[in-house]
């Protein structure tokens, strides 16, 4: 009698559909994210119920870590260079073109003018390794953070500049005062905070009128 | 493993004689490949930041020299929040710094409420002065209990000496360090 043949297989268990989704979601991590910029200190900041979008594009930034230590961020590195110039005569620094050009692919400053030759002078490597003091400004005239405040407005006329303060939950309030000065000092009264989104509390005024702009009057 | 199988069975018989090819697999190994990809996928995931940042707005007032040219406060409007050392608020209402009492961030929205709930909104002016104890995370929080609870008019101003001892005085007596 014939018996009925089984084909014996080895169990083959098709994965193209899993591997279909893992480069799904690999091709949108690889176009979603956006590294986190390189900071010489680690600030987190507080929430907000604020919804407007951090502007990226001509930002001079101020970020205070918790104890108090000011660093200045400049995104852009052609302002960045006249930043620079701008600072290099008016205080006198010495620098030489390629401390310039180290500066301007520097993320971010805070040292003091006095050293802030020899910081440029070291290799890349070693300078993100260097522990920085973060810009004088504590005495009321608003310290030297007033003259890069000064000159990031002076290489930016004519446009508008956002001044961005980026500051720790733990940083006091004299710290922060201490950066309002100095904008204060060059007649800057107008502030963006960085500060991570949240939602508005249930129940508040906030709240309801956000509702009312989502679903509409009702 | 995912298979690519192109080969059939097709070809049939070829005559005696014919050697039969040796049939290749064709089916691709793609193990490697998912290794990789999931290697990816968890790097990106890890040095990703999903949440935007966002800005808030802060106005300050302009430094005025003379004392006529600053803006008077009504004293019925007037309501004025302190921040203390350890998270601690402490408010009076009108321009009498004795009457001073004390609240947390919790409870500092039900103050809010009821003073803009009991007051004429042209008048109402909240007058924010944080203490050098206070954080930046106060100064934030409270900034934001501005908009959250439709405050349109507050300043940040400096404290006076006045109200830090009054302050000073009631941290010690509650213990606070």
């Amino acid at each position: 009698m014939p018996s009925v043949k089984i084909k014996k297989h080895a169990p083959v268990n098709d994965m193209t559909p899993f591997v279909d989704v893992a480069f799904l979601i690999l091709s949108f991590f690889m176009l979603a994210t956006k590294f986190k910029p390189e900071e010489p200190v680690e600030v987190t900041t507080p929430n907000s119920v604020s919804s407007q979008v951090l502007p990226e594009k001509d930002a001079f930034m101020v970020s205070v870590d918790s104890k108090g230590r000011a660093f200045v961020s400049v995104d852009n590195p052609s302002f960045r260079q006249v930043l620079i110039q701008n600072l290099n005569d008016t205080r006198k620094l010495g620098l030489t073109t390629s401390e310039i050009k180290m500066f301007v692919n520097a993320p971010s400053i805070g040292v003091p003018f006095t050293q802030l030759k020899s910081l440029l002078a070291m290799d890349p490597e070693q300078a993100k390794k260097v522990a920085q003091p973060g810009i004088p400004c504590a005495d009321s005239t608003g310290g030297e953070l007033y003259y890069w405040i000064r000159d990031a407005l002076s290489a930016y006329s004519g446009r508008k500049l956002n001044l961005l303060i980026k500051a720790d939950n733990a940083t006091k309030y004299p710290d922060f005062k201490n950066i309002l000065n100095a904008f204060k000092k060059n007649d800057q009264n107008k502030f963006l905070l960085v500060t991570t989104p949240e939602d508005a509390p249930a129940g508040t005024s906030l709240y309801e009128t956000r509702q009312k702009q989502i679903y509409g009057d009702k | 493993m995912a298979n690519i199988d192109a080969g059939g069975d097709g070809g049939g018989k070829k005559g005696p004689g014919v050697k039969k090819a040796k049939k290749l697999s064709t089916t691709v190994d793609m193990t490697p490949m998912v290794d990789l990809g999931f290697l990816l996928i968890t790097f990106f995931i890890f040095t990703t930041t999903m949440a935007q940042p966002t800005a808030m707005n802060l106005y300050m007032p302009k430094d005025v020299d003379k004392p006529e040219d600053q803006n008077k406060v009504k004293e019925s409007g007037a309501f004025t929040i302190m921040l203390g050392k350890q998270d601690v608020v402490y408010y009076y209402e009108g321009l009498d710094p004795t009457q001073i009492k004390t609240a947390t961030f919790k409870t500092i929205r039900d103050e809010i409420i009821r003073k803009r709930q009991n007051t004429n909104p042209e008048d109402l002016v909240v007058i924010i002065k944080p203490t050098i104890d206070a954080t930046y995370k106060n100064t934030v929080d409270i900034l934001d209990e501005m908009t959250i609870n439709g405050i349109k008019r507050y300043a940040m101003v400096d404290i006076s000496p006045q109200e830090y001892q009054l302050i000073t005085i009631t941290e010690s007596a509650a213990g606070i360090k």
